[in-house]
Order: C-alpha cells, then sequence, then structure tokens
C-alpha cells in the first residue's frame, strides 16, 4: 500500500501525458478530418509514405552503428582510466549537451556551408569549395554528433560495472587479449550496448530539424513530414496516422534489439 | 484505496487549480499579444524606430511580440487553439478565409480614427468587401532576387531563372504552398486563383521538376542566405528585397515577365482577444502616418497610407520596386481565398512536391529499399542465431544442475 501511495505522483503524470495524448492519437489517426467519422483512410495513405519511412529507420540505423563503433572505444577507454579521470572525461562526453540541441545543430550548418567556415578555408587554399552539406552524409553527422553521448553514457555505465576480477580470471587460464575482450568484455557489455543503441536509435529515427538544416530538399525524413502535416498543411490525421507508424516501427526495432540482450540481465539498464 | 482515489482527485484540483491562474503579473497592467511575419516591424536597428516600444510609451500597453513565417502555419496555430492572439497580420487569401471560417472579430472603426489616411485604393477590397474585419498594413509584390555576381544577366526576366540548371543548388524556393503554385502557375500561364484539379496536378509536376536544382525550401531564411552568398537565386517579396540590399549590394531584383502577385497584409483582431480595445489602440497606432512611414523605411514594404511617404527616406520613397508604376503592376494578380477542398487538394500536392524523392543519382529510392531488406534479412538471421544459443545454453545449464 505504501509503495503503490509513493508511486501514484507518477501514474498520474503517465495518465495524463503519456496514456490520454495516445489515445488521441489514436482517435485522430482513425477519424476522418472533417466528418470525424470512423475511418481506415489515413492508415491506407501511409504506404505512400514508404519510402521514407524506409529512408527514415535507414538513417537511424547507420547513425546508431556508427555511434556505437566510434562509442564503444571512448566508454572503454573512461572506464579504464582512474576515478578523477573518469569524472573528468564523462563530464567532457556531457558538455555539449549543455548547450542547445538547435544552437549545435545551426553551428554544423555554419561549419559545413558552402560559405561556411571549413569551405572558405579551402578557398583561400585555392581550391574547389566541397559539397559538405545537403546530402545525406551531413544528416548522418549531425545525428552522430547530437546523440554520440546517448551512446556512450550506457556503455560506460556498463563497461565499468564488469568485474575486474573475471577479467584476472580470463588471462589467468590463458586467454590472450583478444580473446578476453570477446569471451569476457563484449558479453558482459551487451546490455549497454543494447540500451546505447534503443537510446540512439530512437531520437534519430523521429528526427526532423536536422534533416532540413543539413540534408538536401531530397533527405526529407518521417519526423519532417509529421512536423509539416501539423504544422502547415493542418492535416493532423494523417499527422496522427504516420507517428502511430512510426511508434509501431520503434516499438518493432526496440523489441529486435532486446531480443539479442541475455534473459537474466545483471544491472538495471534502460532498454525502454 | 479510498485514500489513494482521494490524494488522486487533490491533486488534479490543484493541478486544474494551477493551470487556471492567469500569467499576468498585475491586474491594471494591459498586456497585448501580437503574432506577426518574422522581420516584419521595425525593431528599432539601425537608428529606425522600435514601434513596439514606441507604442508602450505612447499608450502605457504593453506588447508581447511572436512571429509567425507563413500564413499556413498562422492558421494552423488559429486553428488548434491554446493561444490567444489580440493581433495578427495574415495576407489577403489568409483573411478572407479567416473571416469565412468566422474566427475574426469585428474591428470597431471609432477606435481607429487614423483609417481616414488609408488610401481609398486599399479600401473595400476583394478580401474583406464589407471593410469589417481588417485594416492594411502593407502591400507589396513579388518578385525574383538574385546575386549580380554570379548570376548572368542573359538569364534574367522570366520565373525560369528559377529552374536554370546553371544555378543548380544555389537556388532558393518559397516553403509554402501558395506562393510556390503560383509561380509554377504563372509559367503554365493558369490564374493563381485556379481550382481547376488538372492544373493544379501540372502546377505541382512544374514544381517537382524544379526540385532538383533547389538548395532548400525557406522562408524568412532566406535573408541570411541571400546576403551572404550561400544562394544567388531567390523568389520573394520586393519589400524584403530592399532591406538585403542594405546589407548586400550586389543582389538585383526583377518581377517576371510572366506576371507575378500583389498583395495586401492586413492587421485583424482574431476570435478569442483578450483585450479588443487595447488592439484597437494599436491598430490605430500602426496607421498613424508618421509611424507608418518610419515603420515601413525599414522594412521596405509599401504603405498603403500615402501621406506617409513623407516621413520616408527619399530613396525608398521614390524606389519604383516599392511603388512600381501602374504599367508594371498591371502584370500582376492577387490571390483570392480558394475553397476549403482546393486548398486542401493544394496542400497535400505541396506535401507530395516537398517529399519527393529528388532525383539524384537516378534510383537512390530503390537502393534505399534493397539496403533496408538486406539489414532485415540480416535481423532475422541474427535474432534465429541467438534464439538457438540461448536454448543450447540453457540446455547446458539443465545438465550441469
Amino acid at each position: 500500500m505504501r509503495s503503490k501511495l509513493l508511486a501514484a505522483p507518477y501514474l498520474l503524470w503517465m495518465a495524463l501525458f503519456a496514456i490520454i495524448p495516445l489515445c488521441v492519437v489514436l482517435y485522430f489517426a482513425f477519424t476522418d478530418f472533417y466528418t470525424g467519422a470512423f475511418t481506415l483512410a489515413n492508415i491506407i495513405k501511409l504506404a505512400d509514405y514508404l519510402p521514407i519511412f524506409a529512408k527514415s529507420v535507414w538513417l537511424a540505423l547507420i547513425s546508431s552503428v556508427i555511434c556505437l563503433i566510434i562509442g564503444y572505444p571512448v566508454a572503454y577507454y573512461i572506464a579504464g582510466r582512474s576515478p578523477l579521470w573518469q569524472r573528468l572525461l564523462y563530464m567532457l562526453v556531457m558538455l555539449p549537451m549543455c548547450m542547445s540541441f538547435l544552437l549545435r545543430t545551426m553551428a554544423w550548418v555554419a561549419m559545413l556551408e558552402d560559405t561556411g567556415i571549413i569551405n572558405s578555408v579551402v578557398k583561400a587554399i585555392g581550391l574547389q569549395p566541397l559539397p559538405l552539406i545537403r546530402n545525406d552524409a551531413a544528416v548522418i553527422l549531425g545525428m552522430v554528433y547530437n546523440y554520440l553521448p546517448y551512446m556512450i553514457m550506457p556503455l560506460y555505465t556498463v563497461i565499468m560495472k564488469i568485474d575486474r576480477s573475471l577479467i584476472e580470471a580470463a588471462q589467468d587460464l590463458g586467454c590472450n587479449s583478444s580473446q578476453v575482450f570477446r569471451g569476457v568484455i563484449l558479453p558482459l557489455s551487451l546490455p549497454g550496448i543494447i540500451s546505447g543503441f534503443t537510446m540512439v536509435f530512437v531520437p534519430a529515427i523521429s528526427t526532423f530539424y536536422i534533416s532540413q538544416k543539413l540534408g538536401s530538399p531530397g533527405t526529407t525524413l518521417i519526423g519532417d513530414v509529421i512536423e509539416s502535416q501539423f504544422k502547415t498543411a493542418y492535416n493532423p490525421n494523417l499527422g496522427a496516422a504516420l507517428s502511430l507508424g512510426l511508434m509501431v516501427i520503434v516499438f518493432i526495432c526496440v523489441a529486435i534489439m532486446n531480443r539479442f540482450s541475455t534473459d537474466d540481465d545483471e544491472g538495471g539498464v534502460v532498454t525502454l | 484505496m479510498y485514500k489513494m482515489k482521494r490524494i488522486a482527485v487533490l491533486v488534479l484540483a490543484v493541478v486544474l487549480a494551477l493551470g487556471a491562474v492567469p500569467i499576468s503579473a498585475s491586474a491594471d497592467e494591459v498586456t497585448i499579444n501580437v503574432y506577426n511575419w518574422g522581420q516584419y516591424i521595425s525593431d528599432g536597428t539601425d537608428g529606425y524606430i522600435d514601434v513596439n516600444a514606441a507604442f508602450t510609451e505612447a499608450t502605457g500597453i504593453k506588447v508581447n511580440y511572436m512571429t509567425y513565417d507563413t500564413n499556413e502555419s498562422l492558421y494552423t496555430k488559429l486553428k488548434t487553439g491554446g493561444s490567444t492572439y489580440d493581433i495578427i497580420i495574415p495576407s489577403d487569401y489568409m483573411v478572407s478565409r479567416l473571416i469565412e471560417e468566422d474566427m475574426l472579430e469585428e474591428i470597431n472603426f471609432d477606435n481607429i480614427p487614423n483609417y481616414q489616411y488609408v488610401d481609398e485604393a486599399y479600401k473595400n477590397t476583394a478580401y474583406d468587401p464589407d471593410n469589417k474585419y481588417s485594416v492594411p498594413y502593407t502591400w507589396g509584390t513579388v518578385g525574383v532576387i538574385y546575386n549580380k555576381n554570379y548570376v548572368d544577366e542573359a538569364d534574367i526576366g522570366s520565373w525560369d531563372l528559377l529552374w536554370n540548371e546553371k544555378y543548380a543548388d544555389k537556388i532558393l524556393m518559397f516553403d509554402n504552398p501558395r506562393d510556390a503554385f503560383a509561380i509554377a502557375e504563372s509559367m503554365l500561364g493558369y490564374s493563381y486563383n485556379t481550382e481547376d484539379t488538372a492544373e493544379l496536378e501540372a502546377a505541382a509536376e512544374k514544381l517537382k521538376e524544379q526540385k532538383p536544382v533547389v538548395q532548400q525550401y525557406v522562408m524568412d531564411q532566406i535573408f541570411d542566405k541571400m546576403i551572404r552568398g550561400e544562394a544567388y537565386v531567390a523568389p520573394y517579396y520586393a519589400g524584403d528585397y530592399l532591406w538585403m540590399l542594405d546589407e548586400n549590394p550586389d543582389l538585383g531584383f526583377y518581377f517576371p515577365e510572366e506576371g507575378f502577385n500583389f498583395f495586401i497584409d492586413a492587421i485583424c483582431i482574431p476570435k478569442g482577444c483578450q483585450n479588443k480595445e487595447a488592439a484597437e489602440a494599436y491598430i490605430n497606432f500602426l496607421c498613424d502616418p508618421e509611424v507608418s512611414g518610419q515603420n515601413l523605411d525599414y522594412l521596405g514594404y509599401s504603405t498603403p497610407i500615402s501621406e506617409a511617404r513623407q516621413y520616408m527616406d527619399p530613396t525608398m520613397a521614390e524606389s519604383d520596386i516599392a511603388y512600381p508604376s501602374d504599367e508594371v503592376l498591371s502584370n500582376s494578380e492577387t490571390f483570392l481565398a480558394l475553397s476549403s477542398e482546393t486548398t486542401q487538394l493544394m496542400d497535400s500536392l505541396w506535401l507530395d512536391v516537398k517529399t519527393a524523392a529528388a532525383d539524384e543519382g537516378g534510383n537512390s529510392g530503390t537502393l534505399i529499399m534493397f539496403a533496408v531488406v538486406a539489414v532485415l534479412i540480416i535481423i532475422i538471421g541474427v535474432l534465429l542465431a541467438t534464439k538457438n544459443s540461448k536454448k543450447k545454453r540453457r540446455a547446458n545449464r539443465g545438465k550441469a544442475n
């Protein structure tokens, strides 16, 4: 009873700001814009946006993989330092997040533009300006830059907690360092990889600002389409259907990722 | 359980009560919420008038100033509710749509003595025939802005500069359906107010053709991009060109030969206004010839109050871009309100244009599909593999026990 009482504010919060809005989304997705009658038209219309869904999934996947490749060694390195260094390095990872996400993206635009900082230097040397902005690579760069801390944080937490004696035991039993890594460290850091991957993938798939600023008119992501349904086209019903579609995709992806985790997870890492 | 319910009710009541408390600091302080286009009022930079500050000084009414970037986003904001505004400044066609949908308050013109200064030509307009809901703020035209350093003089004159592959990736385009469709309709020889589905679809096709050469679909970002030379060609409002010219003298402007849009932006009071009299005082202030003159001197847009032109810099007051001759204007056409079906069709066609894959590198779309399928196959493969190994592990564990 007592613990139930303590959870009440949270339950109320969830009801007010998660469950009810979700029901509203469902209602809009299955009703007609003008008449308010039940319809499947919005859901059927989603098929038109399949290529954009696919592109969003694809770019988010690439970004997550790149974040993992960059983030894992960083987290591993930080976890191996002395506590003082650990705190300092961890703070450095977190530091960019103290600044507004929009500002950071705008800063990349200022750097990558045709008349931006990098290309001014390139031109000053006497070379042709490089096509740095308005392509998929720039969008991926923006996502990796913005979401990398979300990958490093859970990885660091998990790697730090690995029992050193297990590694020593493996070494005592004759494992070389690559065998130690593959046989002990990697499997034990799997929960961190999964939650890091999820924490990067989920915001990346629904992003819209990055693709608008760093992408070309052709790199419209599903987040952009949803935004324009609400902001300019004023078709909240199709917007709700699109959001629902996105939600389903996210759940499927997260479910797939969770399959990778062992059933007896050590440590309470968020896996959504 | 009963106790918990009571607490929940209490918490809910507190939350609701908090939400109902007005945010205004004190009762005798009047504040109006003004919702205007971005970069659309003189704000005191470069020694020009700060209109909102001057209004507060003159009347004691505070101004809470917010901006939007297209008529469509203004409409959405009003329609979805949640916020109240006392003053909005939509364009002509949006004014008539708002009137039609009963979203505007009738203005009490007794509170706006300065309305007498407004030229007759801007009264009894097509969008507000009875002069009940709106007071003109500015008028203007749409044309092509280009950077003289990069654009060949031989290429200018027509809207087709915006389709010219020579300037691919250096062309900006309107990020709102009405203005964008108007350009395509000009080129195809249609009226801006066509309700013909086939004509609208043809215009959308035309806009899709343009997409590969477009750098970005933008509104107010155009200022920054054109001034710095990040883009060379852009269609935009003549008044904003005059503003940009101060920052970058290399910019040129022309009225396309196929025709162009003539518009009036008008001040309105939306339904749900909290302080109608203060809002009317604000409208009256904006119509003061001296304020209008100084305000629009900074903005570069044209004033509907002839008296105001004496308070302007003479080069602005006589600019043939801000005040084109009747001959030039005879080539222009105004936007009228479209039926809601046509508006919806245009909105969805516009979204099609914006979300269509630009044909760069041929079949990138198919490539993506292939890649996604490949990834799915890999994931399923790994899934099956892990499932098997988990089973094995479980089996082993069972044996060990």
